[in-house]
């Protein structure tokens, strides 16, 4: 049994037994997905809130359904509609969620390190549900699961990241994880987006500008969304980013042939990836959909449902109880 | 009649560096000679006598670079507050920052400092006026008048003068008056957004970063506007290698060029960058090199000042998120003791420590400082070597806002003297702290 995990705030901060054992808690949860009746009373009684300081649907919606099914309840905070737009910092935000007494909380934020600054203030678990540039923890998991999954294994695999990797938080998280099992990367992208600094992140890691070379050889391609706000920094044309980075049919043939796609989506069709392969038998778009909830579902159950009895809380806020 | 009783006198301006002591007549120094037999009695009853025996005795402290934020920012510091602050650092004198609210732009809001600053202030508070009018850019802010009332430089600090027209209006106007500008070295353009030092930290955080030639750019910029007009100029808060070798290269053409390095520079790197706003200062804490080079800079004299930057900000702002936190920390009273881990560990002779918050700054200014009959009696008394622990919620700032709360120095400032008067004791501190000590108990 590894170390308890208090938060999950990144990858990085996880030990390798950590993962693994995440990755293996989650099998049972995958298989749920296909039960008829998909409704466990494991977490009764308990409560997530789910903090979203940034617009997400997917994340949101996953982190929600998988809380359900454990039979959680949840509160919801939504950027567009919380007292954030009425000036309220942070602080005060999740301390308000906090005194309706979650069992843990739930973050998004556009702010690199929201979810490290919350984790120092609060004493309920927080888990990073996309921070900023920083991290997204879940769906890193989610997509080790998945190439577990087709692979049988994520050790010594070729995965090719291609994109804006600067401003990714799944690239990082990626990285991160798949780096702790001897993966090999290569990085493709706009010069731009793919700075050197990348290299200290991983032992094997390489870049490239060009698609051609990245995808030789490669058993993994994780396709990055085109984030469109971020083409104004300097602004790069979108026609030309189709023309050198798209994943394409013919592109993709430079890979092996069982090399797997991934997207975390969401996905442009037509922009960073061509349709017929994000369609096509290599693709693993929709079962990351579903591995996402059996990874959460995993989480939610180690972190609030196997809490051990007595677990230390630092200066309680609760000192009242 | 004070007299500074066996104390080790460091000036370095004269290079004495000998045990005497100093009597002080009013609010200036009366006579500096060799110590009397120990334990002689005071020459008239009303001598009083401050024993400096293993203590340094050095000029008063000045600080060429601070925010006391008041007007206006009055929650995060006031005169009265900061002043103590710096006195509890060892500074006598204080150079404001002009980035209040309102903006110090005229001699009314420089006469209204300094009248506060009589009123309520430790340490001495040399005001700095702002280049343009509110620092916005613009028009060219009344520095005549603000001379006349007391502004010993000019500066639009908080951001740079915007652009090189206006920069060299403002330097050939501060020449012909014999004012000194000093510029917050950035091109605003290249640091976009960012929130930290561009690098392997940056990345690995996700947080937006800058590269040093944000600095360095600016500083190119204005050393050719200074060699221009002949106007002198100082950069504030230096922080990267290639913005030290530009100054080091154009004192040597003799261009009339100074800078200054902040304890915190000198001492942290973008490596020691955390989830915690209390690391976010702009310049932002600079790459592993760049720490180095500025290391040599403080030895070998290119740079001419210490400056803490105090940046006070109450609480409430820097407990946010990092990138939506301002930039700024708190500094007066951990400078000495954070110059004197430079001491320590054989980076900085003593002699040249106490120079970079004495001479040094007094110099760029078109100042003295020194230990002499005549002298104000400015002086600042420091132990090399007794242990201590800064922690900010006994700081006399009002604010928090330090990367070094809970860290353990080596020696710091014991007495401080302004005009005569002592402002700070440490051993009359600790005798208070002690008494509130035993009552609670």
């Amino acid at each position: 049994m590894p170390e308890y995990l208090r938060n999950l705030l990144s990858i990085e901060q996880l030990t390798t037994e950590q993962i693994t054992f995440l990755l293996d808690e989650s099998k049972p949860f995958q298989e749920f997905q296909r039960h008829p009746l998909k409704k466990l009373a494991t977490l009764r009684g308990k409560t997530v809130a789910l903090a979203f300081f940034e617009p997400s649907t997917r994340t949101r919606i996953s982190f929600a359904t998988a809380a359900s099914r454990l039979g959680a309840d949840t509160m919801n905070l939504q950027a567009e509609s919380s007292s954030l737009k009425k000036g309220e910092s942070l602080l005060d935000t999740v301390r308000t969620l906090d005194a309706m007494r979650p069992d843990c909380i739930v973050i998004r934020h556009s702010s690199s390190g929201a979810p490290d600054f919350v984790a120092g203030k609060l004493d309920i678990p927080v888990i990073n549900a996309g921070d900023g540039t920083h991290e997204h923890p879940t769906q890193a998991l989610l997509d080790a699961l998945t190439i577990r999954d087709r692979r049988g294994t994520i050790e010594n695999l070729n995965v090719t990241i291609i994109g804006d990797i600067l401003h990714s938080r799944v690239a990082r998280s990626d990285l991160h994880l798949l780096a702790r099992f001897g993966c090999r990367f290569t990085l493709c992208g706009p010069a731009m987006w793919l700075p050197g600094e990348f290299e200290c992140l991983g032992a094997q890691v390489r870049r490239t500008t060009r698609i051609e070379e990245a995808l030789e050889g490669a058993d993994a391609i994780i396709v990055l969304r085109v984030q469109q706000e971020r083409l104004h920094e300097p602004s790069l044309p979108l026609d030309e980013y189709v023309l050198l980075y798209q994943l394409n049919p013919q592109r993709l043939r430079r890979a092996r042939p069982d090399a797997l796609v991934l997207h975390p989506g969401p996905m442009i069709r037509g922009l960073e990836i061509d349709p017929t392969v994000a369609d096509g038998p290599q693709s693993c778009v929709l079962e990351q959909v579903t591995n996402g909830l059996a990874v959460r579902m995993a989480l939610l159950f180690l972190m609030i449902g196997a809490r051990p009895e007595g677990e230390p809380t630092k200066g309680s806020t609760h000192a009242a109880d | 009649m004070l007299r500074i009783r066996r104390g080790r006198v460091i000036d370095p301006a004269t290079g004495t560096d000998a045990e005497m002591d100093v009597w002080i007549d009013g609010d200036r120094i009366a006579r500096v000679g060799r110590p009397g037999p120990s334990g002689d009695a005071p020459k008239s009853p009303s001598e009083e006598i401050v024993d400096a025996a293993g203590l340094i005795v050095a000029p008063g402290f000045i600080d060429l670079h601070a925010h006391l934020r008041e007007p206006g920012g009055e929650s995060s510091e006031t005169i009265e507050s900061g002043t103590r602050a710096a006195a509890r650092g060892g500074f006598t004198a204080v150079c404001a920052m002009p980035n209040t609210r309102p903006v110090n732009d005229n001699a009314s809001v420089t006469r209204s400092i300094l009248e506060r600053a009589a009123a309520a202030g430790s340490t001495r508070v040399w005001p700095i006026g702002a280049a343009s009018l509110g620092s916005r850019g613009e028009g060219l802010a009344e520095i005549g008048a603000m001379q006349k009332a007391g502004i010993v430089a000019v500066s639009d600090d908080g951001r740079p003068i915007a652009t090189a027209k206006l920069l060299r209006q403002v330097m050939d106007y501060c020449r012909a008056l014999g004012l000194m500008v000093i510029d917050h070295c950035e091109d605003p353009s290249l640091f976009g957004g960012a929130v930290m030092r561009e690098g392997r930290r940056s990345v690995r955080l996700g947080l937006s970063g800058m590269p040093a030639a944000t600095e360095s750019i600016a500083v190119a910029r204005d050393l050719q506007i200074s060699e221009l007009t002949g106007c002198r100029f100082h950069v504030a808060h230096l922080s990267a290698r290639a913005s030290l070798e530009l100054v080091r290269a154009a004192k040597q053409r003799g261009i009339p060029a100074s800078c200054e390095v902040t304890p915190h520079h000198f001492t942290l790197s973008d490596e020691d960058v955390v989830y915690d706003a209390r690391f976010k200062m702009n310049p932002p804490l600079a790459s592993r090199e760049d720490r180095a080079a500025l290391l040599e800079g403080l030895a070998d004299g290119t740079v001419d000042a210490i400056a803490t930057d105090h940046a006070p900000h109450e609480a409430a702002m820097k407990e946010v998120e990092f990138d939506r936190a301002p930039f700024g920390v708190t500094g007066f009273e951990t400078a000495l003791g954070l110059a004197l881990e430079l001491v320590h560990a054989g980076r900085l002779s003593l002699m040249r420590m106490i120079e970079l918050f004495t001479s040094g700054p007094a110099r760029v200014l078109g100042k003295t400082r020194s230990i002499a009959a005549g002298e104000p009696a400015d002086l600042t008394l420091l132990s090399t070597d007794h242990a201590w622990t800064f922690l900010a919620n006994e700081s006399a700032s009002k604010s928090r806002n330090t990367p070094f709360d809970g860290r353990q120095f080596r020696g710091g400032p014991m007495v401080t003297i302004v005009g005569g008067r002592i402002v700070y004791r440490r051993d009359a501190e600790m005798t208070r702290a002690g008494k509130q000590i035993a009552r609670t108990t």
